[in-house]
């Protein structure tokens, strides 16, 4: 059968990738409200990250990329809205331009020709060594998504045994902060 | 600021009584028991004890709805506030402003798996507006007058504070409620200008507009019941309500037609489908109004007034989005409308007019009638009938076929005056509800329309009825099945009745007459009326069990899976296969 008549993408619509920004509270369980709104209501998370941001405010800044129809986008960021301990919400994607950056740390285990190999792709991508054995490296990579995503495919038959992302960071280009604060 | 050293209990019951709040539903418990000892050490706050903590959130509810305040329940840790979760989200769904205060173990042990532990925040996180856990007890103060700010401010939904014990026994200060804006939380009341003087235009140029109406309208208060009226009769517009909105406009009036929806009345569904612009207000394009969504008024211009953003364009797109409360908004646009002098559409109004009332002249509600054995229908006519003189009628139901069936036949020319489970479909919500509703209202008339099934989901509230003494009337339209569901396997499932009859029902007299209250049983359609007039007379609660035809299916009815245009009805002989194959996946 179709997708069913209360179907939540009855205008078949295409999805689109978004990056939001989100202010909160730094309180405990504001994370879960967040994450439980998106499984709650069956929306994809891609990547998240939070850190708190402005100590003195007690605020943190909660980065998620997420994809939907433009109608499921629109809800999601209603449904943000109405959290209680939730400042604002921005979507960087559509509001103007913005950076977004990733880090990652990738393992690398080799010898020989690989392990030089690895060392000089490393260098083309800017990565930073920051942990050597006899057979191995702890590269340190910045940069968007894509970068990362392309730099790891390289390192597939160099040995790769590990990686750590931290999800992306992103914020609006331009002299303005995210909610005309600070 | 003035402050006054009190233990945490003592603080939860002041901060109470500096919000208003005068009964509070609830059932003791370890963890709560210093809140309970204060109870006891004061005269202010009415505690009404339940027998179970799941009546005691229904019951708050049922007082929220019939008096427009925050209701409030109190019950334990572990068990108590896992029993209150479906109460909760009932008032998520249905927008109703609560705060449940729940009892947890010291602070010292939470997360020790400790006796009476839940993780209350954790499990009503996805059904409350918002929760606290009071960890410090100096937060104590802010988070109660805060919970009633949450609870009833923009979209009203119920809110859990957690206490732990040792908080509630911590000697802290007390701080008076003030008015500080929250420093995250300020929903927009006012709505834009622009659009609304827009709105205007669009309705003032429709031949065919309709608007539909819901509980949003109530939410927002008999101010803006009255503005609703006004702006309808000013523009001669037809006007439909969801089942939430019922008593937001005049049930008597000519100009409302009927509830819309799975259940709704011929010609508010023609008219939605067919309408040229839609004025949707404090409703929320639910699955059971809406029917097929891609053939759900298919050629009209949709304008939604909404309090809450992520109610518009949630299922349908509409043409113009007016967030802001429906009170606020309506007055702006009775403004606007006379400022600039607008005017309707007098031509197109009038045949739209005579096409709703050939609609009408279908006489959709029509049933066949018995001599011998009572219908479900009459029997609510005849409620209807018998009432209709007094004001101080206050209804409360279950969830199923009596349900829709006293939406269409009970008439509601005020608000506030029906309280049903809507978005979540409780069964076992119209018994406490109506203890909550008479508790608030106590010399008023209180009907829960009950089947037999929904009545034993909170059967044993009967002791809450007889200890308080609350003349409730429970109205048993029993016909031995699970009737909804029943009429469901009738249409989908070939009239396979899967565990739909129950056995081993009680005798509904000889159950109230073992609780103090009168019991009272008719089979005769000729008895009914004396039946209903003897349970009316009665000061003491009642149980009429009026046992009805058992095979009744409600209609008309959109089948699930098809559009607003193609109601079945009951007078149509063969209803077989009405429901296509796709329609059966859904609820």
């Amino acid at each position: 059968m179709s997708d069913g008549v209360y179907a939540a993408n009855p205008y078949h619509e295409e999805e689109h990738k978004h990056t939001i920004s989100v202010l909160v509270d730094n309180e405990p369980g504001v994370l879960a409200r967040v994450i439980g709104l998106f499984s709650g209501r069956g929306y994809n998370i891609e990547s998240l990250t939070v850190a708190e941001t402005r100590h003195r405010q007690g605020l943190s800044r909660i980065t998620i990329v997420t994809s939907g129809t433009a109608m499921i986008i629109e809800q999601i960021k209603a449904q943000l809205n109405r959290l209680v301990p939730i400042h604002s919400v921005s979507d960087l994607t559509i509001e103007g331009p913005s950076v977004e950056r990733e880090l990652a740390l990738v393992k690398v285990n080799s010898t020989g020709d690989k392990r030089v190999e690895a060392l000089r792709i490393a260098d083309i991508f800017r990565a930073r060594a920051v942990d050597s054995t006899n057979e191995s490296f702890v590269f340190e990579i910045v940069g968007d998504t894509g970068k990362l995503d392309a730099f790891i495919e390289l390192m597939k038959p160099l040995g790769l045994v590990d990686i750590c992302r931290t999800g992306v960071v992103a914020i609006a280009r331009g002299p303005e902060g995210m909610d005309g604060q600070d | 600021m003035p402050k006054e050293q009190l233990n945490g209990a003592g603080i939860v019951i002041k901060a109470l009584q500096d919000q208003g709040v005068e009964v509070v539903f609830g059932y003791p418990g370890g963890a709560v028991l210093p809140i309970y000892d204060e109870i006891f050490q004061q005269n202010k706050l009415r505690h009404i004890l339940v027998r179970q903590e799941g009546g005691a959130l229904h019951a708050a509810e049922g007082y929220a709805r019939s008096t427009g305040k925050v209701g409030c329940a109190l019950v334990t840790s572990g068990p108590g506030a896992t029993n209150a979760v479906t109460g909760l989200l009932d008032a998520m769904l249905d927008s109703i402003p609560l705060v449940c205060l729940c009892g947890q173990v010291p602070t010292h042990l939470i997360g020790n798996d400790a006796f009476q532990e839940a993780d209350t925040t954790g499990i009503t996180r996805p059904c409350t507006k918002h929760n606290y856990l009071v960890k410090n007890i100096e937060d104590l103060p802010r988070i109660m007058h805060e919970a009633f700010y949450v609870a009833e401010s923009g979209r009203p939904g119920p809110v859990v504070i957690d206490l732990p014990k040792d908080v509630l026994m911590e000697l802290g200060d007390y701080t008076p409620p003030t008015k500080i804006a929250h420093k995250s939380y300020n929903p927009q009341v006012k709505g834009d200008t622009a659009a609304i003087e827009q709105a205007v235009k669009m309705l003032s140029k429709a031949k065919k507009p309709i608007i539909y109406a819901g509980g949003g309208v109530i939410n927002s208060g008999t101010g803006a019941c009255q503005l609703l009226a006004q702006f309808t009769q000013m523009t001669g517009f037809p006007i439909t309500l969801t089942l939430m909105g019922l008593g937001a406009y005049p049930g008597s009036d000519d100009q409302f037609l009927g509830m819309l929806g799975m259940h709704g009345t011929y010609e508010a569904n023609m008219a939605m489908h067919d309408c040229d612009v839609m004025l949707c207000i404090g409703a929320r394009f639910d699955d059971r109004i809406t029917g097929r969504l891609d053939a759900f008024s298919p050629n009209s211009k949709k304008i939604h007034i909404d309090i809450d953003l992520s109610s518009i364009n949630k299922s349908v797109m509409v043409d113009l989005p007016i967030v802001g409360d429906v009170g606020h908004v309506l007055e702006d646009m009775l403004k606007i409308w006379k400022s600039t002098q607008a005017k309707v559409e007098e031509k197109g109004l009038a045949s739209w007019w005579k096409q709703i009332e050939e609609w009408r002249a279908k006489d959709c509600l029509a049933y066949k009638k018995d001599a011998k054995v009572i219908k479900p229908q009459l029997a609510l006519e005849r409620l209807q009938a018998l009432t209709q003189d007094r004001k101080d009628v206050f209804i409360t139901t279950e969830v199923g076929q009596h349900q829709m069936w006293a939406a269409q036949y009970l008439k509601f020319d005020s608000p506030n005056h029906w309280m049903t489970s809507g978005g979540l479909g409780t069964m076992g919500y119209g018994l406490p509800a109506a203890i909550g509703t008479q508790v608030a209202n106590p010399d008023a008339l209180v009907v829960d329309i009950s089947g037999e099934a929904s009545a034993m989901m909170n059967i044993q509230e009967l002791g809450t009825i007889s200890q308080y003494k609350l003349p409730v009337k429970i109205f048993i339209l029993n016909n031995q099945y699970m009737g909804m569901v029943r009429q469901w396997q009738e249409l989908l499932h070939g009239k396979r009745y899967s565990e739909t009859y129950m056995d081993g029902m009680p005798d509904f007299v000889k159950l109230a007459e073992s609780f103090g209250l009168v019991g009272l049983r008719v089979t005769d359609p000729d008895k009914l009326d004396d039946a209903i007039k003897e349970m009316m007379e009665t000061d003491n609660s009642v149980i009429l069990d009026i046992a009805v035809s058992p095979e009744e299916n409600c209609f008309p009815m959109i089948p699930s899976g098809a559009a607003h245009n193609e109601m079945i009805f009951g007078t149509d002989v063969n209803t077989e296969g009405a429901i296509a194959e796709d329609g059966m996946v859904l609820v």
